[in-house]
């Protein structure tokens, strides 16, 4: 397992670098000038040649990559052209918004699409089957933004049960530890605080989690109707063992390769719908920190942010590979 | 086997906590009660959260030029000179009285006693001579990595060609003002936010820091900047306006979508909300816990001619153009009344609008007739590209439909358009270099009350490339604007200003669509918030009743 694990961690190397190669062209295909963005519209030609030559930016660009590459290697993200904060300072607060908001979204889908998928397989063509599936392909095709504001109506307008946006209640703000509200609340014991957290994460979770939730519950269902008409199942009612244990025990174990493999590629997804959904619950995390270093060509931020996303999303793979490798031993021999 | 366990206990965890969400219904209903509840009562609320579509850049006055950020150092600063709530008439601030040179060349400022900057040190003569030697000076040290003082150059002229020779401290509470050459606009120019007076200790020891832990006199101390997130503001107990500010805190949050910062205005977890979409406007008017609050209009949407390319170089296109518009049918369809049609490139709000002048009229066969006569009889030929803004912005909050609409009109005399509306920073860049649109929407807010601001800034030939994105250059509207400039008397600026409209109008390098009136939402218990024109206002004598 050891040296399976070694060898997952040296291919991601060259994607990694891959990676950077591919993000910094991008970028610097993109047209619109980065001074012109961060000074502004009314801001005289002058200062912005002056910004231009300051940040390097009138250099070619394979000097521009070359001195990016050498700092990352010191671990140095660069700064903010915009904020001039390191980069590695600023986006702290961001990824910690953005971990609790996808930690809470995957929870959410994995817990709701599972159980559907599984109930719905065991109780085939059931009115709760057909609801289900009916719910999980409106779940697919639903327009997060659309169902963010939906929600927001719903919700806080006219039930008035939870709030719209934000992480907390800024009347009586959360005294941040680690950023991770949810986290902070229980480390200082402020039981009130976090239950006004945890109400502040559900609207823009359950948003987040929706596709994520439709897709894991298609596929559950899929892969145990698979795996319930297979012998070892049949043996194992046989042997008299109660249908839930037959079910979850036994057929879930064996139905859960396919299955962990969408839950690793949804996390992943969730990145990329983590900005819509930040935009519309003005949840500041690291989807809108990049939005914005998009609108001002913030170039060392939209480098290093894609670049840990990037990360992000390779290391889930890695991690979803590794369960596979615990969970059906047949894989790390390959 | 026992991972698996483990693997459900944690998706049983998930569940409880998804569940105890939605269950607790009481729960939650009581909580918006009681917010409710507290808010109507005569109210003990001091703290005011304000919702707002985007974050500051930096929270130093004098390095930036957006709005967004203006707003928040227009609450930490003071300048020497404000201006009066609601309108762009100057009166003193951290200036108590001035005096002017006959030959208008020198400015002598009484300043405030005993006014005291945030971080305690003493508001002085010398304070506001180091602020203004630092925006002056180029290789001042204090003028940090990658900024520079654009409102300065832009208001004061850039280095080598600037306004203002010399300050001068004349004793601790006495500043003297000496200028290269008369500016007409000076005093309004000094009112602005942009020249707020920063504590020089502050600046000494924060350096870089200075922009985002900024000190001033200003009504609200700075506390907390949580980027794209919210700011947070607390009063300055000692400040010298007595009385004021009424809060004891303001947070402003960014929320970046329109409607969902609506949802939370109606939902309670905010109290004032800015750029109100005017598809709301009926919505808000129906709730009587809400109040609308309209800002004096300043500003102007336009279709602009990239008179780089033919044909638009020649001025009876342009007329043609200009006849095709209808500007009505568009703020009927999509400004909720919230706009009045525009004729010139100048507000009529402001002083030295000429209203004598007549726009071209919604007059299809007259457009044709003179497109005729610059030899198009057939519409023009090939297909015009069209910029319409991707952006929502208070003086154009769709550009695209609006584009559209316009699009019909120009098809109707035989003018093909197809529409591009690339990323912002792109279209910004694009129009700017006038190479791939050839007519182009956007649009100015003034700064700071002068005709100047408008006229000067975008159709001199001076401002090109700058902000003149029409290429266009006329040496008799040159010599009238710069003319204005020089002239103290504003009676006769009044009268240069009306002439350089007429020429405007005549040359029609741009199509002026709309002046809006910009909306803000409210709590209805929420007073005096006076909404200014130059987009920034002091937060000093909000309070809930």
């Amino acid at each position: 397992m050891k040296s399976y694990i070694l060898k997952r961690l040296l291919i991601m190397v060259p994607v990694l670098i891959g990676m950077t190669i591919i993000v910094f062209s991008i970028i610097h295909a993109i047209p619109g000038d980065p001074a012109e963005t961060i000074l502004g519209q009314k801001a005289t030609a002058q200062s912005k040649e002056a910004l231009r030559e300051q940040l390097g930016l009138n250099n070619p660009w394979y000097q521009q990559y070359f001195s990016y590459m050498g700092d990352l290697i010191k671990g140095d993200l660069g700064q903010s052209i915009r904020t001039k904060i390191p980069i590695t300072k600023e986006i702290t607060p961001y990824m910690a918004a953005t971990a609790e908001l996808t930690i809470a979204a995957m929870l959410f889908a994995i817990f709701f699409g599972v159980n559907a998928g599984i109930i719905s397989a065991w109780k085939q063509n059931s009115w709760f089957d057909y609801i289900s599936m009916l719910v999980a392909l409106i779940g697919v095709s639903m327009p997060i933004f659309w169902l963010g504001l939906m929600e927001q109506w719903i919700f806080a307008l006219k039930l008035h049960w939870l709030p719209s946006i934000g992480r907390m209640d800024q009347r009586n703000p959360v005294e941040s530890i680690t950023n991770l509200y949810v986290l902070d609340t229980i480390i200082s014991g402020q039981w009130n605080q976090l239950w006004t957290v945890i109400k502040h994460l559900i609207l823009p979770s359950v948003a987040l989690g929706t596709i994520p939730m439709a897709v894991i519950a298609r596929m559950t269902r899929s892969s145990m109707l698979e795996v319930m008409g297979s012998d070892f199942v049949r043996t194992a009612k046989a042997k008299g063992l109660s249908q839930f244990i037959v079910v979850y025990k036994h057929a879930l174990k064996n139905a859960s390769i396919p299955v962990l493999t969408v839950i690793g590629l949804q996390t992943g997804a969730l990145l990329g719908g983590a900005v819509l959904t930040e935009t519309i619950f003005a949840w500041p995390g690291v989807g809108r920190y990049i939005y914005e270093a998009i609108s001002s060509r913030d170039y060392p931020v939209i480098q290093s942010g894609i670049l840990i996303i990037a990360f992000i999303f390779v290391m889930i793979n890695l991690i979803v590979d590794l369960l596979y490798a615990a969970v059906d031993p047949r894989i790390r021999y390959r | 086997m026992k991972r698996w366990r483990s693997l459900v206990f944690i998706l049983i965890l998930g569940a409880a906590f998804a569940l105890s969400g939605c269950g607790n219904k009481d729960n939650g209903k009581n909580e918006a009660g009681t917010n409710k509840g507290s808010t109507a009562t005569k109210s003990s609320q001091d703290t005011l959260i304000l919702g707002r579509g985007g974050d500051s850049a930096s929270l130093d006055a004098s390095i930036v030029t957006d709005g967004e950020s203006l707003k928040i150092a227009h609450q930490v600063f003071d300048s020497l000179l404000e201006y009066k709530e609601g309108t762009t008439e100057v009166q003193g601030s951290l200036a108590e009285s001035w005096n002017v040179s006959d030959d208008g060349l020198k400015y002598t400022f009484k300043l405030r006693q005993g006014v005291k900057f945030h971080d305690g040190t003493e508001f002085n003569a010398d304070a506001v001579v180091f602020n203004f030697n630092r925006w002056n000076d180029p290789k001042s040290p204090y003028k940090f990595e990658g900024d520079s003082f654009d409102y300065y150059d832009s208001m004061f002229g850039p280095d080598g060609k600037r306004v203002i020779k010399e300050v001068k401290a004349i004793d601790a509470s006495t500043v003297e003002f000496t200028l290269n050459q008369p500016q007409a606009p000076f005093l309004q120019n000094l009112a602005m936010t942009s020249f707020g007076i920063g504590s020089p200790k502050a600046i000494e020891d924060k350096k870089e820091n200075f922009k985002n832990e900024p000190v001033g006199t200003g009504p609200f101390v700075f506390k907390e900047w949580k980027r794209n997130d919210s700011i947070t503001l607390e009063k300055n107990s000692s400040y010298w306006k007595a009385g004021l500010p009424k809060l004891n805190k303001v947070i402003v949050r960014s929320i970046p979508d329109n409607s969902a910062r609506f949802n939370a205005l109606q939902n309670g977890e905010i109290d004032l909300m800015e750029d109100l979409s005017p598809d709301d406007l009926a919505s808000l008017k129906s709730n009587t816990a809400l109040q609308l609050i309209e800002r004096p209009s300043n500003n102007v949407g336009y279709l602009g001619f990239n008179l780089k390319k033919k044909p638009f170089d020649d001025v009876k296109v342009r007329q043609a153009l200009s006849h095709a518009v209808n500007k009505q049918a568009i703020i009927d369809a999509f400004f909720a009344g919230q706009a009045v049609s525009a004729v010139n490139p100048l507000p009529p709000s402001l002083w030295g609008y000429n209203d004598s002048i007549k726009d071209y009229d919604y007059d299809l066969d007259k457009a044709k007739q003179l497109l005729a006569d610059a030899g198009y009889p057939n519409g023009l030929p090939g297909v015009i590209t069209f910029y319409a803004m991707p952006v929502s912005r208070p003086y154009m909050p769709d550009g695209k439909k609006v584009a559209e609409v316009i699009q019909a009109d120009f098809e109707k005399i035989g003018v093909k358009t197809k529409i591009e509306s690339p990323e912002w920073a792109t279209y910004l860049d694009d129009a700017q270099a006038g190479e791939k649109d050839d007519i182009f929407m956007l649009g100015w807010t003034g700064d700071n009350g002068d005709p100047d601001n408008f006229l000067y800034t975008l159709l001199d030939k001076d401002a090109i490339p700058s902000n003149n994105y029409s290429y266009y250059a006329n040496d008799k509207l040159h010599e009238l604007l710069t003319g204005a400039q020089q002239e103290t008397d504003q009676g006769k600026r009044a009268d240069l200003y009306k002439q350089a409209q007429v020429i405007i109008k005549e040359d029609a390098p741009w199509i002026p669509l709309v002046h809006t009136t910009p909306l803000l939402a409210a709590k209805a218990n929420l007073k005096g918030y006076v909404p200014a024109p130059t987009g920034t206002e002091y937060y000093s004598n909000i309070y809930f009743e």
